[in-house]
């Protein structure tokens, strides 16, 4: 198995306007929030109000008498404990949206207030208020390294340590969750708005107790998800119930509030941190011990020492903690912005008290091959050789340059796929995988178009249906290598079969065949696709095929780097300029690759600078679940971001998503530093905290 | 949002009779751009809502010769073409986004509840909503007030009041009684005066006009915001100036903050420190620094007065330059 040579390619590794582009500039690509249904009844959900209580009773006649209400749930929550303020309690249906809201305007509800705990620290403590009775808010540490630490530090002879900090971010996918739930007799449609049709499907069929056949999940198009969608949320099996219950299909999508309160998000952390070197810039040993609360969830884990596994001797002690807020889910890059953030600062924090550039320190310390040459790439691009002295600016606009790693492992695999070839020559490409912004759509088209000689408008990609071929959910950066080789194995073999069906009127044996420009070429003679479709008659070709090693790899190495100005008198940090290098494999779009790493940067930057949730430790609530005081990078945030595609076409294809997200917070802080003097080690690093730094 | 009655009166004379004279019975639209969020949030919950937008008095700039008279349902957009006053077009040009300008009115800006996420979170029912706290005292407080604060720390959001502040506007009202005009500044009331709103306006008064007087020669002004995004953001701390100068000399001064108390602050003391002496480094660095004394943070908000005294300097830098 293997791609063809990149020089060979038509389709492939062109930059190419994503095919469903069209549809959605104009407004014609259908969301799962656009979906207009005949008898279409709209939900809503009651929530708790209390970070900690227990539900004693919902008393729903009220709404069950207002005009409009066509179904009502009060056992939406699974054990009437309710652990953070925001939990789904009950559930309405009706006409129309405003009655839905009108109708949770009625509900009765009796709680018995409990004490709570929403902040990290007070979690911490003893005596706190337990989020789970049964146990205690510090869950039991896990240990990570090698080598003797202790040993390791009284070697060393020169030793950095501080403490970072980091903010829990919410997903703040522009289309909010939600689902649109349709039966048909026992049979169950739901249109969501997901990262995964199959981990629906599969959640839904377990939730209700259907056979897996009876439910039928489809996104065409959907507005963002990040980690958040990637499995079937309690609303899409309240918005089925509903559905039953009512007898029409309800559609119930999450308001910007429930979306900020109970979606998920990227966990805080806490990490204290400590480096030891020789003189000569020897690193010796390593230790951190961190802490991150992802709410009642756990999964708050730091990536340390990061990039930076080859120290002689290191150890990561690390313990979640519970606090009464909504659970964490897999936020791009799960777990690495965090880690990367505190150990490059660490990193550069060593460098300047050896004296030396902090460029030249990673280049000693690491031991990536394909790093090593993205580090020299970045820095000639960014023009590191001008760095000037850290604080060293003068007048209160201060420039300054820095830099951070990326890495990331998982590759793919488990993708099936089918292509149908009709006698008219038009061509099929069934495949259940879904399009989560990132182009997969156009990624296959382009894959059976390269494989067929065809253009790639010859190929109609179906995607985003649970009753296609198996695919995996879209996360972890798996999609593309996932997918890519399930349609390269597909194609080729629907080439064989036309090869074969070709070869008698070429005069040559089926081996012999080629398909290019859209012809099928013998030795000498050719025919176009379409006569050779022809042949088929009444008859429909199809071909199956399946994720194939050796056609794509994991492990992606990549670094920042960023140019910043931070006004003194005011706090800002405006990034100027960031130069992203990206281990790519083989891109199968030259475009769609570059957007995905823009993509990551502004929402790096964002993280850095600008989201964060605040939760009111009175009362535990989340003061700001909105856009308004949620603040996120906007077109006058973002800076000049400067791809530069570092293209291995013999690994075959690699995720690309997840990786240019994490080291844009890092390289920022650790510009700001070099701007200012001063370090800021927590995030975001909003002009309150930048003044704070400043000004004591 | 409750369902309500739905009015647009043509008449400005039928206004204080449909308004009626019990707060929360009426609610004024003019852009709706803060009245919306109020309704869907259901922080107002009124019986009635009565649209300006056919009292076609309320509409159009006028100049008098003595200055402008400025209707209330001049779009915030249209204001950012009055080059004639720089501090009020750039107050005006750094409001919201260019499709909330195209909507929002002078009037609605003015009037404009806080964005105090206490206030505007329903479930707090903090002292603005008659509850019994500030919940911005103990609680996070980096949006709130550093000057002039409580028993409430909001701040007022607006940045036509500070300008308009600046450049001595009196405001027109009309109510029961037919019309009254208030100079800008005894308009806007402090929640030790006026717990409830932010202004003296009556449930059955609206405002129909802003009259800003002729600048003297030699007037310089401009408005420096400050704001985490450059987009769709409220000002953590901001600054009106307005100078009358007589050569190299301070004649008159007009110094205005917003985002860091519950009116637009004047600041006299800063003005004293200018009138009468050359624009210098000395005399704007005193300026600023006098501009925050008797600052109280709250402690989430300590970062606003080393802000606030260096936007101060580089307005009045900007003037000198």
């Amino acid at each position: 198995m293997a791609w063809k040579p990149l020089n060979e390619m038509q389709v492939l590794s062109q930059r190419r306007p994503r095919l469903e582009a069209p549809l959605k500039v104009s407004g014609q690509a259908k969301y799962t929030y656009d979906l207009q249904l005949d008898g279409l009844l709209y939900g809503a959900l009651l929530t708790c109000p209390y970070p900690a209580a227990l539900v004693l009773r919902i008393n729903e006649s009220k709404v069950r008498r207002l005009p409009g209400v066509r179904a009502v749930l009060t056992d939406a929550h699974p054990t009437g404990t309710a652990r953070y303020a925001g939990e789904y309690l009950a559930a309405v249906a009706a006409i129309s949206p405003q009655i839905a809201l009108d109708a949770l305007e009625l509900f009765e509800v009796e709680y018995e207030v409990r004490p709570f705990v929403v902040d990290l620290d007070a979690a911490m403590e003893e005596g706190a208020p337990r989020v789970f009775a049964e146990r205690g808010n510090i869950t039991d540490s896990e240990t990570d390294g090698s080598g003797d630490v202790e040993a390791g530090f009284a070697a060393a002879e020169v030793i950095v340590e501080a403490e970072f900090r980091t903010q829990v971010q919410t997903h703040s996918s522009l289309e909010t969750h939600g689902s649109v739930a349709v039966w048909e007799g026992d049979l169950l449609t739901i249109y969501d708005s997901t990262q995964a049709v199959n981990g629906v499907r599969e959640g839904v069929a377990q939730t209700l107790e259907l056979p897996a056949d009876q439910v039928r999940v489809i996104c065409q198009h959907m507005g963002g998800g990040f980690g958040s969608k990637l499995w079937a949320g309690r609303y899409t099996a309240i918005a089925a119930r509903l559905a039953k219950a009512a007898g029409a299909p309800v559609k119930l999508m999450l308001s910007r509030r429930d979306e900020h309160l109970s979606t998920g998000n990227r966990p805080s952390s806490l990490q204290k941190l400590r480096l030891g070197a020789k003189r000569d810039g020897t690193l010796v040993a390593f230790s951190a011990t961190t802490w991150g609360s992802a709410g009642i969830a756990g999964g708050a884990g730091v990536a340390l020492p990061y990039v930076y596994t080859g120290l002689p001797a290191w150890k990561h002690t690390h313990a979640d903690v519970y606090t009464n807020a909504g659970e964490a889910r897999p936020f791009r890059a799960p777990g690495s912005p965090q880690g990367c953030f505190s150990m490059e600062q660490l990193m550069d924090e060593m460098a300047e008290k050896l004296g030396i550039d902090p460029l030249e320190f990673r280049l000693r310390h690491d031991a990536n091959p394909v790093r090593q040459h993205e580090w020299r790439l970045g820095a000639e691009r960014i023009g590191w050789s001008k760095r000037q002295p850290s604080g060293s600016g003068k007048g209160p606009l201060k420039r300054g340059l820095g830099l951070g790693a990326s890495l990331w492992q998982v590759g793919g695999g488990g993708s099936r796929a089918e292509i149908k070839v009709f006698a008219d020559g038009a061509v099929e490409l069934r495949i259940g995988t879904q399009d989560i912004g990132t182009g997969t759509r156009t990624i296959v088209a382009a894959i059976a178009a390269e494989e067929l000689g065809l253009p790639i408008g010859a190929i109609r990609p179906l995607i985003g249906d649970s009753d296609y071929p198996y695919s995996g959910g879209s996360g972890g950066s798996t999609t593309a290598p996932s997918v890519a080789p399930a349609v390269q194995n597909t194609a080729e073999k629907a080439r064989q079969q036309v090869a074969e069906l070709a070869a008698p009127h070429l005069g040559v044996a089926p081996e012999q065949v080629r398909f290019a420009g859209g012809r099928v070429h013998g030795t000498g003679k050719s025919l176009s696709w379409r006569e050779v479709c022809g042949l088929l008659g009444a008859q429909v070709l199809s071909a199956s095929g399946q994720w194939v090693e050796g056609l794509s790899s994991s492990g992606v190495a990549g670094c920042q780097f960023a140019e910043v100005e931070v006004d003194v008198d005011t706090g800002r940090v405006q990034v100027l300029r960031v130069v992203a290098v990206a281990d790519c494999g083989l891109i199968l779009d030259r475009l769609t690759t570059e957007s995905q790493i823009n993509g990551g940067v502004i929402q790096g930057l964002s993280y850095a600078l600008f989201e964060e949730r605040f939760m009111d430790p009175a009362t535990g609530t989340m003061v700001n679940p909105e856009f308004e005081n949620y603040k996120i990078a906007g077109a006058f945030e973002t800076p000049q971001i400067e791809v530069l595609l570092f293209d291995e076409a013999e690994r075959g294809v690699i995720g690309v998503g997840e990786p240019p997200t994490i080291p844009t917070a890092a390289a920022i802080a650790n510009a700001v530093y070099n701007a200012i003097g001063v370090r800021l080690r927590q995030l975001p690093m909003t002009p309150d905290r930048v003044l704070q730094a400043l000004y004591g | 949002m409750n369902d309500f009655e739905y009015l647009e009166p043509t008449r400005l004379e039928d206004l204080p009779g449909l308004l009626g004279k019990r707060w929360g019975q009426s609610a004024v639209l003019a852009g709706g751009t803060d009245l919306l969020d109020q309704l869907k949030e259901r922080l107002i919950q009124p019986e009635r809502v009565v649209n300006l937008k056919r009292i076609e008095v309320l509409r159009g700039i006028k100049d008098t010769g003595t200055g402008l008279e400025i209707g209330a349902l001049t779009t915030i957009a249209q204001l950012e073409k009055l080059a004639q006053y720089p501090v009020l077009a750039q107050a005006a040009s750094s409001i919201a986004t260019p499709q909330l300008r195209n909507m929002g009115t002078l009037g609605g800006n003015l009037c404009q509840r806080p964005r105090c996420w206490y206030f505007r979170g329903r479930q707090y029912p903090c002292l603005k909503k008659g509850g019994h706290k500030c919940y911005a005292v103990e609680g996070l407080n980096k949006y709130n007030a550093i000057l002039n604060g409580g028993p409430s720390f909001i701040v007022h959001p607006s940045d036509a009041a500070p300008a308009l502040c600046a450049l001595g506007a009196s405001l027109e009202i009309y109510g029961p009684g037919g019309r009254r005009e208030v100079p800008i500044e005894s308009f806007f009331q402090l929640p030790d005066e006026n717990l409830r709103r932010e202004n003296l306006l009556q449930p059955d008064e609206v405002l129909t006009r802003v009259r800003v007087p002729a600048l003297s020669p030699g007037t310089r002004s401009t408005y420096l915001k400050f704001r985490e995004k450059q987009s769709l953001d409220f000002a953590l701390s901001s600054v009106a100036a307005v100078l009358v100068m007589d050569g190299k000399k301070v004649e008159s001064a007009r110094l205005v903050l917003g985002g860091v108390a519950p009116i637009p602050y004047r600041v006299p003391r800063a003005e004293a420190e200018l009138e009468g002496k050359a624009l210098s480094a000395a005399s704007i660095a005193k300026a600023a620094e006098v501009a925050v004394e008797g600052a109280q943070p709250l402690g989430g908000n300590d970062f606003k007065v080393p802000l606030t005294r260096n936007l101060m300097r580089r307005a009045l830098e900007t003037l000198a330059a």
